[in-house]
């Protein structure tokens, strides 16, 4: 361990907004990048489905 | 085609079928999806809890553990990207402009991470948040490229013909990632030289560089899970009327 407590841990030595902030931007941009095509896929398979039913109807 | 099949491996022309690309992909996905929670997970905590502070920087330093793996997976998406524009335009493969199209928003993304995080770094350690330095710009015009490959793709209506503005875009682009790699030896800078040099020790201690080679292969995780999802639904999307596809959509 680097630090010896919580509040140490939090502070980085005066640097924590600007530690804080790039790793909140860094795991918001992983995140979103993961998120956003699993969500593509739902939609793409509804969307694929309703034109697959309709497609049959007629 | 039977001559090329005899210099170019088995691999190169299955790659070319989306379903078997599909099917590919969905077997890859899981233990991709493992290493990088694995490594991410691992390198996160060590780089913010046990790595050594720099005796000059102090705890901001930390920031190098997402600053330069972004910045090398935002010129390594590029290059990914530019190669299969150009698989797409030689042998006009259908997966390989999928793939470049699915490269774009990472990379873009990836990029934005590595300036954001950099502008950060510097106001502790330049005591500015942005300087019109050549590798601050030439990183910040490869954003501008990725744009431009998202922009053609959304404004040109036929697939095709997107594909291959985007690959050429992409081709002319490729001159600025030696010119990004070189510009902290060609120009006067206020930006460090690499942190890892294929023929040299890196010049941190291991306790710094191990930690941060972790968060590199956990990067490059990321990316291939990250790209064959988007990949995934790009292949869906257009092979719609394949007979496998509809198959697919049916037993769901």
């Amino acid at each position: 361990m680097s630090f010896d407590s919580i509040s140490e841990f939090f502070a980085m030595g005066g640097h924590g907004l600007y530690v804080w902030l790039s790793y909140a931007i860094a795991l918001a941009i992983l995140v979103l990048n993961i998120i956003n095509p699993v969500m593509q896929k739902k939609k793409v398979l509804t969307d694929l489905a309703r034109r697959l039913r309709r497609e049959k109807s007629t | 085609m039977s001559e090329n099949k005899k210099w170019l491996p088995r691999w190169f022309f299955q790659l070319a079928s989306p379903r078997w690309c599909y099917d590919i992909t969905g077997k890859l996905l899981p233990g991709f999806v493992i290493a990088m929670l694995l490594l991410l997970v691992t390198g996160i905590v060590w780089a913010l809890m046990f790595a050594p502070a720099d005796y000059q920087q102090g705890n901001s330093f930390r920031i190098i553990y997402i600053h330069v793996p972004s910045a090398i997976l935002a010129q390594s998406c590029y290059m990914l990207m530019a190669i299969a524009g150009a698989i797409g335009l030689i042998w006009k493969m259908k997966v390989a402009d999928m793939v470049a199209k699915s490269c774009a928003p990472i990379g873009a993304t990836i990029a934005i991470m590595a300036l954001a995080t950099g502008a950060i770094w510097g106001k502790p350690t330049w005591g500015s948040w942005w300087v019109w330095d050549a590798r601050l710009t030439s990183m910040l015009i490869l954003l501008f490229l990725y744009l431009g490959v998202i922009a053609l793709h959304s404004a040109i209506e036929n697939e095709v013909t997107a594909a291959q503005s985007a690959a050429v875009l992409s081709l002319v682009g490729l001159v600025n990632i030696p010119i990004i790699k070189y510009s902290v030896e060609w120009w006067n800078t206020l930006h460090q030289p690499a942190t890892f040099k294929l023929t040299e020790k890196p010049a941190m201690p291991p306790e710094m560089w191990v930690p941060l080679l972790v968060m590199v292969i956990g990067f490059y995780c990321f990316f291939a899970v990250s790209l064959m999802l988007r990949l995934r639904n790009e292949i869906l999307q257009r092979e719609r009327r394949a007979g496998w596809v509809r198959e697919l959509i049916e037993k769901q």
